[in-house]
């Protein structure tokens, strides 16, 4: 079966966020970006499943200015088959780039399509639930587990409090959690493999959606400081403030 | 205006974190309805029904919400909140799994976790792991938010005495199904909503030290943690990582053991109201974000923690 993988570029997750001193967003100028680490997860996912068999085909989609192409790439080294990039510079907020993912499965036709469960910038999880939604696809989120069983995937999900197992039929949306895999890292070989492969790239209006904001972020702020607190000398010290001048025990 | 907050409960029992929503949606403003959907929920709606204020409970008691699926949550709370002026519900799993559902079959974007509201359209919301605090503005008509439960101060769960509907809307979308359940085996509470949390780090050095945490953990009765530089090396299971790409937690005690405080870590746990932190490194940046700090060799400190606590608890 074919698979489609979304990745979306971001800050790389080690770097220290600055905001901006004018409060408009967060300085990443001359930051080390990278692809998202759930995504990195759903990747290596999609690899699996075609290293058992199971797929045939991985599709990877990128969202974003040409600079995306960077994590298309990466993700074709770790062995995605060929790579759409829809380009614009626009902000793409989860609703539209749900919109323009589906008009990519429309195009493609895939069985089964992997996202992180969220990127690590905007922190939003949604891109994946509102795609199932779109498509009328079943989902199966924050994915620890994944199994294809004829016309249908059992997804093992991380839930409050433990794990929950749900069946759904194909084709169907599976975002990702940590637990799901540990990803490789791709070899050089396989870096200098895949600038070859195939890289489609076309715009918003080339798949028929209009990019329209519907949030509009005011300010940015760095959160309240912590101020560090006092060296306690031992144990006995640090017991004692923790029961009567914080109690908190 | 108008607000319907969907509950969040397992069927027998209103989860807290729903006080939190109402709490959040009594800052918006407007009459408020709550959604139970579930399966066999009457003690659920009628714990609704005395939440501090609550005008409404409606019910949508059925089979088909049972397992709490997200296509059918999705396409009941889709219907009905074409009504509402703002759909609440919490951040929870449940309602990271539903909701934007909701949004995308609305047409309208969804405002993720909120921890304040500065206005009926504008909310506070924390982005990149908490490193930067953004306020957004949301154009839509149909305000569809996920809340987070720890940026609200319950409503008292008594004191109301709202009407209860039953609602005979049947959505079975027919895409999933449930299979199994596999609640967390541990009498340690889940890390994510646990009010200590103990974490080690790659100063514990393996897997098999870190049982002294545990004894430490079963002690306050604390969630354990673990930084992701323990997760990589093997110590212990992703599913305890706490940081930017694992677990956000904010409890009301966080100590953490041998972890030096990469920034990874720090977006994970910095909204702890108290943090310890036990390094025998006297330069680790973990101790600039402590409110005690004790520079010590961990295998050492932690049995005598343990010692001192047994005295004291």
């Amino acid at each position: 079966m074919k698979v489609l993988v979304a990745v979306k570029r971001v800050i790389d997750y080690n770097v220290k966020v600055r905001v901006k001193p004018d409060n408009t967003g967060v300085d990443l100028a001359n930051v080390k970006m990278a692809m998202n680490p759930f995504c990195e997860i759903a990747v290596e996912e999609a690899v699996r499943l075609k290293e058992k068999g199971v797929a045939n085909e991985i599709v990877v989609v990128s969202i974003g200015p040409k600079a995306c192409q960077e994590q298309i790439r990466t993700a074709l080294a770790l062995g995605a088959d060929r790579g759409i990039h829809v380009e614009t510079d626009e902000d793409v907020q989860s609703l539209e780039a749900a919109k323009l993912l589906k008009a990519v499965v429309e195009k493609e036709e895939p069985q089964l399509v992997i996202l992180g469960k969220q990127s690590i910038d905007s922190d939003n999880n949604q891109t994946g639930q509102m795609l199932a939604a779109l498509t009328g696809m079943a989902q199966g989120t924050f994915a620890s587990e994944v199994v294809v069983d004829g016309e249908k995937v059992n997804v093992t999900r991380e839930v409050d409090g433990g794990l929950m197992t749900v069946s759904l039929k194909l084709p169907a949306v599976v975002t990702t959690d940590l637990r799901l895999n540990e990803p490789r890292y791709a070899s050089l070989p396989n870096i200098m493999k895949a600038k070859k492969k195939p890289l489609d790239v076309m715009s918003p209006a080339d798949l028929g959606v209009e990019i329209t904001p519907r949030l509009t972020t005011l300010k940015v702020e760095a959160p309240a400081a912590r101020q560090a607190g006092v060296k306690v000398a031992d144990v006995a010290e640090l017991v004692d403030k923790l029961k009567n001048e914080a109690k908190v025990i | 205006m108008s607000i319907l907050v969907i509950a969040e409960h397992d069927n027998s029992s209103l989860k807290q974190a729903t006080l939190s929503v109402v709490a959040a949606a009594k800052a918006i403003g407007g009459d408020i309805d709550v959604l139970v959907a579930g399966e066999n929920c009457g003690a659920v709606a009628e714990a609704a029904s005395k939440a501090e204020g609550v005008s409404k409970v409606l019910v949508a008691d059925n089979a088909v919400y049972g397992h709490f699926l997200g296509e059918n949550l999705g396409d009941l709370v889709a219907e009905l909140g074409k009504g509402y002026s703002h759909i609440l519900t919490s951040a929870g799993t449940t309602g990271k799994d539903f909701m934007p559902r909701v949004a995308a079959l609305l047409d309208v974007a969804q405002v993720s976790d909120i921890i304040r509201v500065e206005s009926e359209d504008t909310f506070v919301r924390p982005i990149y792991a908490g490193n930067a605090i953004a306020t957004v503005k949301a154009g839509d008509s149909i305000k569809v938010i996920t809340v987070r439960p720890t940026g609200f101060d319950p409503v008292a769960a008594d004191g109301g005495s709202a009407s209860v509907e039953q609602l005979d809307v049947v959505k079975d979308a027919g895409l999933s199904t449930f299979v199994s359940e596999q609640k967390a085996k541990s009498d340690r509470p889940d890390l994510a909503s646990a009010g200590i949390v103990i974490s080690g780090g790659r100063g514990m050095q393996n897997g098999e030290n870190f049982k002294m945490l545990e004894q430490v953990a079963d002690l306050l009765g604390a969630g354990m943690g673990a930084s992701r530089a323990a997760v990589d090396a093997g110590f212990v299971p992703n599913d305890m990582q706490v940081g930017q790409t694992g677990k956000i937690v904010a409890p009301q005690l966080y100590v953490a053991v041998g972890i030096s405080g990469a920034i990874q870590h720090l977006a994970g746990m910095s909204d702890s109201k108290v943090i310890v932190a036990i390094n025998k490194d006297e330069e680790a940046p973990i101790f600039q974000v402590a409110d005690y700090g004790l520079v010590a060799d961990l295998f050492e400190a932690v049995p005598q923690l343990e010692e001192e606590l047994k005295k004291v608890l």
